[in-house]
């Protein structure tokens, strides 16, 4: 009998709620929760041994430790595959369950799988890297997912071929595979154009990717009565974070009032990004959110002035569609207080 | 008085008599009997050796599921003869400039020419006859003869390009005309009525055109029709029966994988496919050439008269088909684009270069009307090639070939390329029965 482990969070590793999200990684025999219908589905070939909780926040605030604990958990038990979640849309969970799954896999070389909301952030980063099931949005879909993530760990288990997410409802990893056809090129074409010109439904064996172009605002005219903004992704926030904006895949950005400050100082401004040393931006917030340089130049008259808020949000493995939504929304607020431009940096 | 002489032929007719090839052996008399084609290597060598820019040619034989390879490969031609109709096979070559089209030609199936010897430039390709290689093309299921032509020393690569070009060509009319005399084993005719003529027999189907993107852009980028460079020419109609019997001619390599040779010019399978369907499904109004310059306002020009001589022709949709990759992305969208603007629909069909691992984005350009698009193949997969007993040609020029690198040639044999080193892997005409899916 194959051996595996299963991880889940607090809540469906019945911890408890969000009150237990800080918990550290556990580990228990056999399975849990969603693991008991999981062994079920696995039957006679395999069997899930112990199952690892770890607390959503903890997991977020220290992902290192608790990726290092999780993984020393996993090197004792040396399973033959781990399966996490699923985690459904759940963004915290999600994230954890790749990370694990991904990590586990690159250590041990053996299978993994979660299951996720195909818009759940951790599908967008380790869909390439890791099968993920196909979730429903929430946990009313549990047993919808459950026989399709028993199957494919079977497949997985046993070292058998995978095939297409279609046939076995893994989100597409992004991979374009050649792949033998009935008819040849030139036929399905003309199906293809007599259907179009039918007005039938048909599929383009190739959707066109969308090439975001920004086309660049023209250049100030007039710098001397300009306001302008600083809008930062390198996650400088007041100190303490007050919006709690996470540290990897930011769900939300900031406004912060910089009226009458000089500069940012390392007393009242961090950075929360996830994503780069933050060792320079933590000595000076400055070298992330440049204030100082545009106090400087505006007190020689290099320009109108400053807005006298600043935008912030951590860029650190953000789903496009968000960082879309932020951007759409800190223009408007841009267009309200009648700023005519903005210093964007990044980290 | 009668002002329209009903009596006019309104229909063109083409009928192809088909011969199989079971085999190609060397013998002392050309001849074909019994789908054995016998090939006399002196007589056939004298006829290409008129040519003086030739200095030698020997000839090699390859046939479905021999261990063998055959690199560097410029084109591959399919023989066919005319027994009758207006001019010849191969206009502007074999035959004089006259239109063809119409008669009775002969071809011969399940064989091919491909033209190798000296290399030109990189842009030649591999055929593999058995193994994983022989999965990617049709010709691997061909009875394949190989004139190996060695050009006269000094010979600049334009000429040396035309000389291997036209001994391809005269070497597959050489072949077909062996059959004139005997019955073939198959008959396909098709019909093609005039323009106006179609348009008052079949006012209710959807009418069609096959835009067909040809490259031009110099060297071993080139091709013809009617013996012309059509670099230079404004967008034209052709009709589609003419390129069955050889008015486009491929001088083109591109990727190896992507080229469209001379044989699928002869084969093209979506001027067929739309020619079984005429009268039936739609109405095939005929072909229109774009050419597929390195220039953008040339690619601008082309795709705008395109759009025009569609206009009108009054046409509703119509399959527009790419040779090459990269830069053509752009006449391929701009045809696509401004079609769809005058409310033309489009298929377009091309291929795809997107990383060995399949994962980057795989066209140059594109343009969001493209909402219908065939592709053959993703040009960048990586494929260890089995070794061969033997090899003909010149194994060495796979290191340089599109598709190859210094390593592709394994110390056991194998040959490590992607498959846009093998001949029309991926041929944006749909010649083959490959295409891409998301994993």
């Amino acid at each position: 009998m194959k051996e595996i482990v299963h991880y889940l969070n607090q809540f469906y590793g019945q911890i408890g709620g969000e009150e237990f999200a800080d918990q550290t990684p556990i580990i228990r025999d056999g399975p849990i929760g969603p693991g008991v219908a999981l062994q079920s589905l696995l039957a006679e070939e395999a069997q899930i041994t112990s199952t690892i909780i770890c607390g959503d926040n903890y997991f977020a605030d220290h992902q290192d430790e608790a990726l290092e604990k999780i993984l020393a958990l996993i090197d004792e038990k040396r399973p033959e595959m781990l399966i996490a979640g699923p985690g459904f849309n759940a963004g915290r969970y999600g994230l954890a369950c790749g990370t694990v799954c991904d990590a586990v896999k690159s250590k041990f070389s053996i299978p993994v799988l979660t299951a996720l909301y195909p818009e759940n952030p951790g599908a967008e980063m380790f869909k390439k890297t890791v099968y993920i099931v196909k979730a429903p949005i929430s946990a009313a879909g549990m047993k919808k997912v459950m026989p399709a993530m028993g199957k494919l760990a079977l497949k997985l288990l046993r070292g058998e071929e995978i095939g297409f997410p279609e046939e076995e409802g893994y989100i597409p990893q992004g991979f374009r595979i050649n792949v033998h056809t009935e008819k040849n090129g030139a036929e399905r074409g003309v199906d293809m154009l007599i259907k179009k010109l039918r007005g039938e439904p048909f599929t383009t064996e190739l959707p066109m990717p969308v090439f975001d172009r920004v086309v660049p605002a023209p250049a100030l005219k007039d710098l001397a009565h300009a306001k302008i903004a600083l809008i930062t992704s390198g996650g400088i926030v007041p100190q303490g974070n007050p919006d709690h904006i996470e540290s990897a895949n930011a769900s939300l950005y900031g406004i912060y009032d910089i009226t009458g400050l000089d500069n940012l100082t390392a007393d009242k401004y961090m950075t929360v990004h996830g994503g780069y040393d933050p060792v320079y931006a933590t000595e000076d917030p400055n070298r992330v959110l440049p204030l100082d340089a545009m106090r400087a130049i505006e007190r020689e008259g290099g320009f109108g002035e400053l807005y006298n808020h600043y935008y912030a949000t951590v860029g650190n493995t953000t789903a496009v569609s968000n960082a879309k939504r932020y951007a759409e929304e800190i223009a408007q607020d841009m267009l309200r207080n009648q700023i005519q431009a903005a210093i964007l940096t990044s980290t | 008085m009668e002002l329209i002489d009903k009596t006019k032929e309104e229909t063109m007719k083409l009928t192809l008599n088909k011969f199989h090839v079971k085999d190609i052996r060397f013998a002392e008399q050309s001849s074909f009997a019994n789908g054995i084609l016998y090939i006399d290597k002196k007589d056939l060598a004298a006829y290409l050796m008129e040519d003086s820019n030739i200095q030698s040619v020997d000839f090699d034989i390859a046939r479905p599921g021999e261990s063998v390879r055959i690199v560097p490969i410029k084109d591959v031609i399919q023989p066919r003869y005319k027994k009758s109709g207006s001019g010849q096979i191969f206009p502007g070559y074999v035959g004089d400039v006259e239109t063809v089209g119409n008669g009775e030609t002969n071809v011969l199936e399940e064989c091919c020419v491909a033209t190798s010897g000296k290399i030109v430039a990189f842009q030649e390709g591999i055929i593999d006859m058995c193994g994983l290689g022989a999965e990617f093309n049709s010709f691997s299921k061909m009875n394949i003869l190989v004139p190996l032509i060695q050009p006269i020393d000094g010979i600049d690569k334009h000429t040396h390009e035309a000389t291997v070009r036209i001994a391809g060509l005269k070497t597959a009319a050489y072949m077909a005309k062996l059959s004139l005399a005997l019955a073939p084993d198959e008959v396909e005719t098709f019909e093609h009525e005039s323009i106006l003529e179609m348009g008052a027999k079949y006012p209710d189907l959807p009418k069609v055109v096959y835009v067909d993107m040809v490259q031009c852009q110099g060297l071993m980028h080139d091709t013809y029709i009617y013996g012309l460079n059509v670099k230079g020419i404004l967008s034209t109609l052709i009709g589609p029966l003419e390129v069955l019997d050889g008015a486009i001619v491929s001088g083109n390599c591109a990727a190896p994988g992507h080229k469209n040779a001379t044989i699928h010019h002869e084969n093209n399978p979506i001027i067929m496919d739309l020619l079984r369907r005429h009268g039936k499904e739609l109405c095939f109004v005929g072909v229109l050439l774009s050419n597929e310059s390195a220039m953008l306002k040339e690619k601008m020009r082309a795709a705008y008269y395109t759009s025009n001589l569609s206009a009108l022709l009054g046409v509703d949709g119509m399959i527009i088909s790419e040779e090459g990759g990269g830069n053509p992305e752009t006449d391929l969208m701009l045809n696509c684009r401004f079609h769809e603007q005058r409310g033309i629909k489009t298929v377009l069909v091309t291929d795809e270069y997107c990383g060995r691992d399949g994962a980057s984005q795989g066209l140059a350009d594109v343009t969001p009307e493209a909402d219908a698009v065939i592709t053959n193949g993703n040009g960048n997969q990586f494929v260890v090639l089995p070794k061969m007993d033997r090899v003909i040609g010149d194994i060495e020029t796979a290191r340089v070939i599109t598709g190859g690198n210094a390593n592709s040639i394994g110390a056991d044999g194998t040959l490590s390329v992607e498959i846009a080193a093998i001949m029309g892997s991926c041929c944006e005409m749909g010649y083959e029965r490959m295409t891409t899916r998301l994993r």
